[in-house]
């Protein structure tokens, strides 16, 4: 099992914005999360990542609390956020953090960017704030499909490709691995239909619809 | 500790391409070559000439400027990266907690203690090119004490910074802290307490928890007590508790302080929600 969530529940000023939330995900699972503004998707992938401090309920994440194990579980996890966030550390110094971090070697990343038609070492002195908003996500995308994690999170991650990005980008999903399980945070359900096998729908806080596809 | 030195490195590396550092290196490094073009080794006003008496001064314009600088260039790490949604994505490797807190800290304090230091020294090359003789004392004095008090405000600020989720509010709240501190040196607040007749043991225990104004008296220990520039809580402190317990007390005392807020930070830190 991935993911094992039971019953979980987050407040923020008193709100549910996770409302005792259940869901397992196992491998190969593939899911659209889709849901309005305020559903509380990124809040239920911040919890998946150790963000936040549950106030109820248990998560493991491949078998272990996120948070008590933060580096075992985000060894095996891939996350690329909605926006790109104004690092600024330059390309060079930020390969270096991922690939010690998290043990990619820096060329996998170099190769994943060039599939994408972007050249990293011709930017290598670049600060990362300073590149095109798709530069950026496409520099996110490569990381995170150079890492080879069990698990992939994207938080709208197309939201800022152009249609030529875009493709590219779906075409490097299609070919990672069938036992890698992938969380698409998305309102563009039309995009990743090929790519999802489920399909779970949140609203207020609580998950209204899960659906196998 | 692989990935502390890690995020040490990228955050002294990040820091060396800041506007703020560059501003701040060149107000120690502007401020010594100011005393050397104004000539204030040469003034003879107060008892003490040369190398020792620029250094006093340095260090006492070091007090005012060094825990507000430190301050709102540090309040922002944590919380401006956390603001950013930086934080989000540097901590979706697996990084340690521990790690990139004290990471963070540790590149942090080479980034604000060096160019002081490095302003010091200046100002010591200068004083020697023009004659004066070394005041190896003074210069280990101030060194350590200038080490101290980094680090004391680096703890301040890492505090903030880790329980204050606006970077705004954390800004207000360096301020707050830089002007109450000040507020309570012996040539303000404690002044004037002393001439209304405020109970004595509170004043000096204001004086001595004050980390500013232990370093003020630590600072001007090696001088003559005498001086008018020492202040009364000082001059009653150094008499009594005597030079040498005095400095110690000046070097250990802050450095405890930042320790303890940089430990309550970090505490903070890894039990609070991180975003």
């Amino acid at each position: 099992m991935i993911i094992k969530a039971k019953n979980i529940s987050k407040k923020f000023m008193r709100e549910y914005v996770l409302d005792h939330i259940s869901f397992n995900l196992k491998s190969g699972d593939r899911v659209a999360l889709m849901g309005p503004n305020g559903a509380g998707k990124t809040t239920l992938v911040r919890a998946i990542l150790g963000f936040y401090k549950l106030d109820g309920g248990s998560l493991e994440v491949f078998g272990k609390n996120p948070i008590k194990s933060r580096v075992e579980v985000l060894g095996g996890i891939s996350f690329i956020p909605q926006l790109p966030p104004p690092i600024k550390l330059n390309i060079e110094e930020l390969l270096k953090y991922v690939s010690k971090s998290s043990g990619i070697p820096k060329e996998a990343i170099v190769k994943e960017a060039k599939k994408m038609d972007l050249n990293l070492k011709a930017n290598l002195n670049k600060p990362f704030f300073k590149l095109s908003g798709g530069m950026k996500q496409k520099l996110l995308i490569a990381i995170a499909l150079s890492k080879k994690s069990k698990l992939l999170i994207f938080d709208e991650p197309t939201a800022n490709l152009d249609p030529k990005g875009r493709k590219q980008f779906y075409e490097l999903l299609s070919g990672i691995n069938r036992e890698c399980s992938t969380i698409y945070i998305t309102h563009r359900l039309d995009e990743i239909e090929g790519l999802i096998n489920r399909k779970i729908y949140m609203e207020l806080g609580k998950i209204v619809e899960d659906e196998r596809l | 500790m692989k990935n502390l030195a890690l995020i040490a490195y990228l955050d002294i590396k990040e820091s060396l391409r800041s506007k703020w550092f560059y501003v701040y290196s060149f107000v120690f490094g502007g401020l010594m070559a100011l005393f050397f073009i104004t000539g204030v080794s040469d003034a003879v006003v107060m008892g003490f000439t040369g190398l020792s008496r620029m250094l006093l001064i340095f260090i006492q314009i070091t007090i005012i400027i060094l825990p507000i600088f430190i301050l709102i260039t540090t309040v922002k790490s944590i919380a401006g990266d956390r603001e950013s949604h930086i934080l989000e994505y540097m901590l979706s490797f697996p990084v340690s907690l521990k790690s990139y807190y004290w990471g963070k800290m540790a590149g942090r304090f080479v980034t604000v203690f060096l160019p002081v230091f490095f302003a010091l020294l200046m100002g010591v090359i200068f004083g020697l090119i023009k004659g004066g003789s070394l005041p190896w004392g003074l210069i280990l004095l101030y060194t350590v004490l200038i080490f101290a008090l980094c680090f004391t405000f680096l703890g301040i600020a890492f505090f903030i910074s880790s329980v204050v989720k606006s970077t705004d509010i954390a800004l207000g709240s360096s301020f707050s802290v830089w002007i109450l501190l000040l507020a309570f040196i012996d040539i303000a607040l404690i002044g004037l307490m002393l001439q209304n007749r405020l109970d004595d043991k509170i004043i000096l225990a204001l004086a001595m928890l004050n980390p500013i104004e232990v370093f003020r008296i630590g600072a001007i220990s090696l001088f003559d007590p005498e001086l008018t520039v020492i202040g009364p809580v000082a001059y009653y402190l150094l008499d009594s508790l005597g030079r040498n317990l005095l400095i110690i007390y000046a070097v250990v005392y802050p450095v405890a302080v930042g320790g303890v807020f940089a430990l309550f930070g970090y505490i903070a830190f890894k039990k609070r929600d991180l975003l």
